[in-house]
């Protein structure tokens, strides 16, 4: 192709006057107001489709976090509930005077530390209590137990276990009851329901990382040329990979936080419709099992944190797959 | 500077390309390279920008034989070379003074501290006015400027360019090969590879000639 002779006359080489390279000149006011563009263009990056499964995959992590903290919070507070309040049974035993028992459970448990409140039910509330599967029957020939309802003021300050063994040892036929078989399973729910969720976390990073890797891969492939340039110019490796990486991080910022976001409206949206819905049957229920149906700040920044992680990830698997790239090229 | 020890490549199992180069540069010096097209111009070039791994014989570059050379040596090695390529490969969507500047951004200098370097040197080819201009609209002959400048900003101790004035006319062809000899006045080594004979006559020259892939040197 030739230059016009308007051109070659227009821009005189002036080689006589070289000097490699005296500082302190400067031209063009454009070139002075805007720094140099990316040396990967964004536009050569499949970024559209990879930010969409971003975002998915960050929903669904975040729906993930979202509820776990809710399964968790809810069986904490179930916890509490259940271990507010334990009960202890003395049943009558032949030649065991039962009103003695009862007093000398009474005193046992007052002087517990952490222990709020101990009622022991008078045998007028036991026949009350029992009315519903006795019906009017004479009670007063009856073995019936005496109950003793505690009220706990710190659960955290008591070894019940110990409570039980000594109620158990100096009041024969007693019992205490603190309702630990259901503490466990609901213990052991919550943990398996972190666990699933863990799990699932883990399924949502790794696709999100084979997404990466397949258009890392792709954006490699169609930048060719450009890498071939940046290594021609001397670029090592790591600036190369750099140049990429931002491109992902971007993108994974994107699409990480739109999800978050989709997920923290989803989240605030239930939570509005389970306050409008408490008042039916099926609402009271719901909320019976899950309080107010509210993530609370931990699931907002849980969900926030999954974005930043999903960014992250992003750009540290879309650096690791240039590298790899770069040396299967070599 | 660079040494050649009886290179011989061959692309795949195909024949042999190159037999038996044995030859050295030397630091200040200019030569063309020459030989008549599929001769192998450009494979030399490639073998001495190290993009190529020769099938049999010894490169020693810059005293590092390039045999043993780790992956991680070749980017620091080729920041003292300058190429030129034939069909320029500069990136569209740079401007020409991005373009010229890319090989002090990948130093990772900082554009403030090159902005300076890269205007005069855009001014000493001709290009002062292009700046801004982006490949696509420039003319064959502001490419070629563009790509000789992005092959010098980074001050190369060896100057390769394939067919550098093979896209311009004669008279921008003279100028460009004053702009070589100036700058190998100055101290850098040069290899042009080129069929243009006419020029080489004008601007004589230590001479490589290539042909049936063996190689004779007229000095």
């Amino acid at each position: 192709m030739a230059v016009s002779r308007s051109t070659t006359e227009a821009t005189p080489i002036s080689t006589p006057r070289l000097r490699l390279f005296p500082a302190g000149r400067r031209f063009g006011r454009r070139v002075a107001e805007t720094g140099p563009g990316p040396i990967v263009p964004a536009n050569s990056i499949a970024g559209n489709a990879l930010m969409i499964v971003v975002a998915i995959m960050s929903f669904l992590a975040c729906i993930t976090v979202g509820a776990v903290t809710l399964v968790r919070d809810a069986a904490h507070d179930w916890q509490q509930d259940v271990l507010r309040e334990v009960t202890v049974q003395i049943v009558p035993l032949d030649g065991a005077d039962i009103e003695a028992g009862t007093a000398r459970a009474l005193a046992i448990l007052r002087q517990t530390p952490g222990i709020g409140s101990a009622t022991a039910l008078s045998t007028a509330q036991n026949e009350t209590l029992l009315e519903p599967w006795l019906g009017g029957l004479d009670m007063s020939e009856l073995p019936i137990p005496r109950l003793i309802v505690v009220e706990v003021a710190d659960a955290a300050a008591i070894d019940f276990a110990a409570l039980g063994a000594q109620i158990a040892a100096e009041v024969p036929g007693a019992v205490l009851d603190d309702h630990r078989m259901w503490t466990d399973r609901l213990r052991s729910m919550a943990n398996v329901t972190v666990l699933v969720g863990f799990a699932v976390l883990l399924l949502v990073f790794a696709a999100t990382v084979l997404s990466v890797v397949f258009a890392t891969r792709g954006a490699m492939a169609g930048n060719q040329g450009i890498v071939s340039v940046l290594h021609f110019v001397g670029a090592e490796d790591g600036f190369v990979a750099g140049e990429f990486q931002r491109h992902f991080l971007i993108l994974g910022l994107k699409g990480g936080l739109a999800g978050a976001a989709a997920a923290a409206v989803l989240f605030a949206l239930l939570g509005l419709a389970m306050t409008m819905l408490r008042s039916s049957p099926e609402g009271a229920q719901v909320s019976a099992l899950f309080g107010s149906f509210a993530v609370g700040p931990t699931g907002y920044f849980g969900a926030l944190g999954v974005a930043f992680a999903i960014a992250v990830l992003t750009a540290i698997t879309s650096r690791i797959t240039v590298f790899r790239y770069l040396g299967e090229v070599k | 500077m660079i040494r050649f020890d009886n290179v011989g490549l061959r692309y795949g199992m195909g024949p042999e390309v190159l037999r038996d180069l044995s030859f050295s540069l030397v630091p200040h010096s200019f030569q063309y390279l020459t030989g008549p097209s599929g001769a192998g111009k450009s494979s030399l070039l490639r073998l001495l920008f190290l993009s190529l791994r020769p099938s049999r014989g010894l490169i020693h570059v810059f005293g590092r034989d390039a045999a043993t050379l780790a992956p991680t040596d070749l980017p620091k090695l080729r920041r003292r070379m300058g190429v030129v390529f034939q069909d320029f490969r500069l990136l569209d969507h740079l401007t020409t003074y991005e373009n010229v500047g890319l090989p002090l951004r990948v130093l990772g200098r900082r554009e403030t501290h090159y902005r300076a370097d890269v205007m005069e040197l855009l001014h000493w080819v001709g290009l002062g006015h292009r700046i801004n201009a982006y490949p696509p609209v420039l003319s064959g002959g502001e490419k070629q400027r563009a790509a000789i400048a992005r092959a010098l900003i980074g001050h190369p101790e060896i100057l390769l360019a394939d067919e550098p004035t093979g896209n311009v006319d004669p008279p921008l062809a003279r100028r460009l090969l004053r702009l070589f000899t100036e700058l190998n006045r100055l101290g850098t080594s040069v290899v042009i590879a080129t069929h243009d004979t006419e020029l080489m006559n004008q601007f004589p020259a230590r001479t490589m000639v290539l042909e049936d892939g063996r190689l004779q040197i007229h000095n």
